[in-house]
């Protein structure tokens, strides 16, 4: 009993321990974004394109997908719910608000967490094993600067795009869906959709994304920070990252939503 | 006996000054107090566990101590600012044991790489500069090919390279020899000797190969359990009647590790 509370109590420690740490870590790399070039150590715009190819770009074909086959999965909930009050037809306020303000953001942020989350803890962790974080550090070249910045900054400017395109993607799928089931037209269901939504609507998403996209960096990167003793301990870390990631993107949803929705 | 100071006619390039540190509650380094003079070639020897690698993180600056001050080319490493501290590094050179090069990054631009972040000169001077080097340590024609398709000797001399292309003051190398057949390790050993005459750096080796270590120490400091044993030239270490540096010499096994009560106790689990 006395081991099993020691143990809580340790956990507890570490935790919040690794939340000091993950603040530093976000303040210092966006010191390094806003002010490395005074230091003489810029952030490298090439990193962050690389970047940006790596959690953004290659990630769009799996968004569009998920995204996809996920607007026609709430559609078909939907109407399958509303059929009981004839009310079919206020399926599309649902699809509207839901998607826009939570699942778009969402399933960007799964699915960037479990592509990037590991990636991002596996590359790291790999450097810090082989000494090659050690190998930046006595360079004096900062590896926060030189790793974690661009990853932030590239995460921080494509998570948003993926969400906007999440966005259309469920809408399309979920207005497709109608289209059958209600004997509307595709442009009607925009028409009325797009007469639904407001710009907050969208924003609510986006600010999510954001959210979501400092958590996998940061997440993912002191993961990787934390690397040590072989493959198996690179395993650990990157397992411990994605499942770390998924969820801090699930617990931060919901504060935002208990506060943005009041 | 821990030994006389040895005296350098200039001022050191390294001065550790009662050096403390622990790994939790284990004291790793107990009051090391060493010395390197410039354009010397320093080799500190132990055994496992004696805490040369630990010593030379901290001489990296990539541990804080405990107690004790370290000062670099004269500036203590532990309180200058982060300026300084990032000026200071470009004068100094590591070569790590496994290599530590950039997997992502060709051989070349490995080299390339502290230019690339120290300097504003133009890809085709890098690209020159780095072929130098690459000259120096016998890998030209190589730039182009990753770490992952060199063998370990030639990964070695990449890190070499990498090690001294901003022309560093100071070069640390660790364990040189781990890992690599006899001749290899030979001819790591002649390039470590041709930069020190050619390039006037001063340069600490850390390393467990006896043979290795007296073929090109200038001076050698001895470290057991984590305390300065003795410091020396070549023919002092080896002249010495300190028992503990001539059982590391002669590779003999220590004491305790022949007391059989105590190995059966450990083996079985009871405290004799």
């Amino acid at each position: 009993m006395r081991s099993a509370t020691e143990q809580l109590g340790k956990r507890l420690i570490n935790g919040v321990e690794e939340f000091g740490y993950g603040s530093l870590l976000l303040l210092e790399s966006l010191y390094w974004i806003l002010l490395g070039r005074r230091r003489n150590q810029a952030v490298r715009f090439s990193a962050v394109v690389n970047e940006m190819m790596a959690v953004g770009v290659l990630a769009i074909p799996v968004v569009v997908i998920l995204s996809f086959a996920n607007g026609v999965m709430m559609a078909l909930q939907g109407i399958y719910t509303l059929q009981d009050f004839g009310a079919e037809s206020q399926v599309i306020p649902g699809l509207a608000y839901s998607i826009t303000r939570e699942f778009g953001a969402l399933i960007v942020g799964i699915v960037v967490a479990g592509r990037s989350g590991s990636a991002i803890a596996a590359r790291i962790g790999a450097m810090q094993m082989s000494q090659e974080i050690d190998a930046l550090r006595v360079m004096g070249v900062n590896p926060v600067r030189y790793l974690v910045s661009p990853i932030l900054l590239a995460m921080i400017f494509m998570m948003p795009m993926l969400t906007i395109l999440a966005d259309f993607m469920a809408l399309s799928g979920g207005g497709l869906l109608c289209t059958f089931k209600l004997h509307m037209s595709f442009g009607s269901f925009w028409e009325s959709t797009l007469s639904l939504l407001a710009v907050s609507d969208i924003m609510q998403g986006i600010i999510k994304s954001v959210v979501f996209a400092s958590l996998i960096a940061l997440v993912g990167c002191i993961n990787g920070f934390s690397a040590s003793g072989g493959a198996d301990g690179l395993g650990r870390v990157t397992t411990r990252s994605v499942v770390l990631c998924i969820a801090a993107i699930v617990i931060a949803d919901m504060i935002f939503t208990f506060f943005l929705s009041r | 006996m821990t030994d006389v100071a040895f005296n350098c006619d200039q001022p050191p390039v390294i001065d550790v000054n009662g050096l403390v540190t622990y790994y939790g509650e284990r004291r790793i380094l107990d009051d090391v107090s060493m010395q390197v003079c410039p354009g010397e070639i320093r080799v500190i020897m132990g055994g496992s566990g004696s805490g040369k690698s630990t010593l030379l993180r901290h001489l990296l600056g990539l541990n804080q101590p405990v107690g004790g001050e370290i000062r670099l080319l004269g500036k203590n490493i532990n309180t200058i600012n982060s300026a300084e501290m990032y000026a200071l590094r470009k004068q100094i050179g590591v070569s790590f044991q496994g290599g530590a090069l950039f997997n992502s990054m060709t051989v070349g631009e490995n080299v390339a790489f502290p230019l690339r972040e120290h300097t504003n000169l133009d890809d085709n001077t890098m690209r020159i500069m780095s072929r130098m080097k690459l000259e120096v340590v016998n890998l030209a024609g190589f730039e182009d090919l990753y770490p992952a398709e060199l063998s370990g000797g030639m990964i070695k001399r990449a890190a070499l390279a990498r090690a001294i292309v901003m022309d560093p003051k100071l070069l640390f190398f660790d364990e040189p020899s781990a890992g690599l057949d006899p001749v290899v390790s030979a001819e790591l050993d002649d390039l470590i000797l041709m930069l020190r005459d050619t390039m006037n750096i001063s340069i600490v080796v850390v390393t467990h190969e006896l043979d290795s270590a007296f073929k090109i120490a200038d001076s050698i400091t001895i470290l057991d359990k984590g305390k300065i044993l003795m410091t020396g030239s070549k023919e002092a270490v080896r002249a010495t009647d300190n028992e503990r540096v001539q059982a590391l010499l002669n590779r003999r096994v220590s004491e305790e590790e022949q007391d059989h009560d105590a190995y059966l106790a450990r083996l079985t689990g009871k405290a004799s």
